[in-house]
């Protein structure tokens, strides 16, 4: 008895483990395997990398050359910068609104407001394309920031919402009783505490922003080409090695942002949440 | 200053949602009944030409199956990944968590770029192959529906596991020890204890992963390429390549219907569950 079950044990600590084993990899290997392969000396994206080189850095890097990338590139933090800006202001204000809200009707407008996380992107890209077309408006900047706003503020009001949960009522209360005003205490007491809920939830946001495609697709043209966008034609027709440049610059800020995020608010702890 | 009512600050939201995200929604509903692509008569041609045609509804199944195939390959490999989570000491968990939700933050467009380096013809898993002299022709990984599940795989993976994570770390770790001291295997107390209990988390993860498979272009055009269509595809070609407007409303509407149909069914299982296990 004691053997079957130790062997019963055994064959569970290896099927898991090898499972795991397989998830890691499959997570981790692609990127390592890109971040490689950008530092190729060859014509071609093979790996192993034949030879160290810069060149598709280089080649990414050369104003003249990689002219449409750049631009691509800057449109892209234009609006991941704006569209975030907008989301917190109306995004926390929203929170605030609905905080405390017992009311059937507060957990309706959640919903709605949430609604973009599940709603395939696709479906409201099209949809904003004829909206906007069809009442008249010219494709720009702006229609994409207000796009990726509506798509990115359910991340903010989240972690917003996740912050407020845990604020303690009573020190609204205390503040209010000795006389300090609602707008003060709004801005002494509460912001203060659910600041790095609202931070936490601007940075996924902002990167949600970035890397949205599905908005971009339909709203973008080639005067206001978004960077996801230009990657995926620089995958469709030839491919082309500097997007494998471009990777690993993507790559690096990612690792670098959320290793500022975890330690300032502790980004992976309020995912969690 | 006087306080507003509390709920007047969800106004402004309330507001933009309405405006562009509600008004555009009902536009498409709109759109799609129209008979031509200027949108002049009004008409139910369009959805007759979707409805009538059985490749929509193949279409239709192969979506829903790539979503239904990534849920499955990301539970396989992603559930025992989060059980090994809940196992690791503090500090090993830590160095998991942010191996985790890394590729979350990174592009989805770099992912499916990693992907083209892996499965192509002269790509890692090929060379492997070759060298260890299991197979003497390379593999055709790419546009096919195998290396498309296999890159949505990693690309749903974090979508899976916070969820899971999630509700796992917050299981009672006395349960486990009582189902061992009580004499049962690991793997009972697993499908006794855990996965009920962790239920909630793994509708969670589902929910995400098919919502999101299900609508990934960049993946399925990229990696599936174009004799592999899905909804997204169709959609793409016929509102910015063939300019037919109604026709591409009719299938973004069908797409959000097939999908919405999927997470509320999911998420009443989900309720369900959670019911069994406290009850």
């Amino acid at each position: 008895m004691g053997r079957r079950r130790s062997f019963v044990d055994l064959s569970y600590g290896v099927v898991i483990g090898t499972l795991a084993t397989i998830a890691l990899l499959i997570i981790v290997a692609p990127v390592v395997i890109v971040l490689t392969t950008s530092f190729t000396e060859g014509r071609s994206l093979k790996f192993p990398p034949t030879g160290f080189s810069l060149q598709w850095y280089e080649a990414l890097f050369d104003p003249s050359k990689s002219r449409q990338i750049h631009r691509a590139a800057l449109n892209s933090l234009e609006v991941a910068a704006c569209s975030t800006a907008f989301g917190i202001l109306l995004g926390s204000m929203a929170a605030l609104g609905l905080a405390r809200g017992r009311h059937r009707l507060g957990r309706v407008v959640d919903g709605f407001f949430m609604s973009p996380l599940v709603l395939p992107g696709l479906t409201f890209g099209l949809a904003a394309l004829m909206y906007f077309t069809l009442i008249g408006f010219r494709p720009s900047l702006n229609l994409i920031i207000a796009g990726h706003m509506i798509v990115t503020v359910p991340f903010i009001l989240r972690t917003t919402t996740a912050s407020l949960s845990q604020l303690d009522p009573a020190l609204n209360d205390s503040s209010q009783s000795l006389g300090a005003s609602w707008l003060y205490t709004l801005r002494r007491v509460t912001l203060p505490l659910i600041a790095p809920g609202i931070f936490a939830g601007a940075f996924l946001a902002f990167m949600a922003s970035i890397d949205n495609v599905p908005v971009s697709l339909f709203l973008s043209t080639a005067r206001t080409d978004m960077l996801p966008i230009r990657m995926w034609g620089m995958m469709e027709s030839t491919l082309d090695p500097r997007i494998a440049a471009v990777s690993g610059v993507l790559i690096t800020a990612a690792f670098l942002l959320m290793l500022v995020m975890e330690w300032t608010v502790g980004l992976t702890r309020r995912m969690r949440e | 200053m006087i306080k507003p009512a509390e709920w007047q600050l969800a106004l402004p939201l309330a507001l933009a949602f309405a405006s562009i995200f509600l008004a555009p929604l009902l536009m498409l509903v709109g759109v799609s009944f129209f008979n031509d692509d200027k949108i002049s008569q009004p008409g139910l041609a369009q959805w007759a030409k979707f409805l009538g045609d059985p490749f929509s509804y193949k279409v239709i199944a192969d979506t829903l199956l790539l979503g239904v195939k990534t849920v499955c390959a990301t539970i396989v490999v992603g559930y025992p990944l989060a059980l090994v989570y809940l196992d690791a000491p503090p500090r090993l968990q830590k160095v998991m968590i942010f191996v985790i939700v890394m590729p979350l933050l990174l592009s989805v467009v770099v992912r499916t770029f990693a992907w083209i380096v892996v499965l192509g013809r002269e790509g890692v898993i090929n060379q492997l192959l070759i060298s260890l002299g299991i197979i003497s022709e390379p593999l055709r990984l790419l546009q096919t529906e195998l290396g498309l599940v296999i890159s949505l795989t990693q690309i749903e993976m974090p979508l899976m596991l916070l969820p899971l994570i999630s509700v796992m770390s917050r299981l009672d770790p006395n349960l486990r020890d009582a189902s061992a001291a009580l004499g049962a295997s690991r793997w009972r107390t697993l499908f006794t204890v855990i996965v009920p209990l962790s239920m909630p988390g793994l509708v969670a993860g589902c929910l995400l992963v098919f919502a999101s498979s299900t609508t990934a272009f960049i993946s399925q055009t990229v990696i599936g390429g174009v004799r592999l269509i899905y909804l997204p595809l169709l959609i793409w070609q016929q509102s910015l390549v063939v300019f037919n407007w109604p026709f591409a409303a009719v299938v973004s509407i069908t797409l959000l219907i097939s999908v919405l149909t999927v997470v509320s069914a999911l998420s009443w299982l989900g309720r369900r569950s959670g019911g069994y296990v406290h009850g």
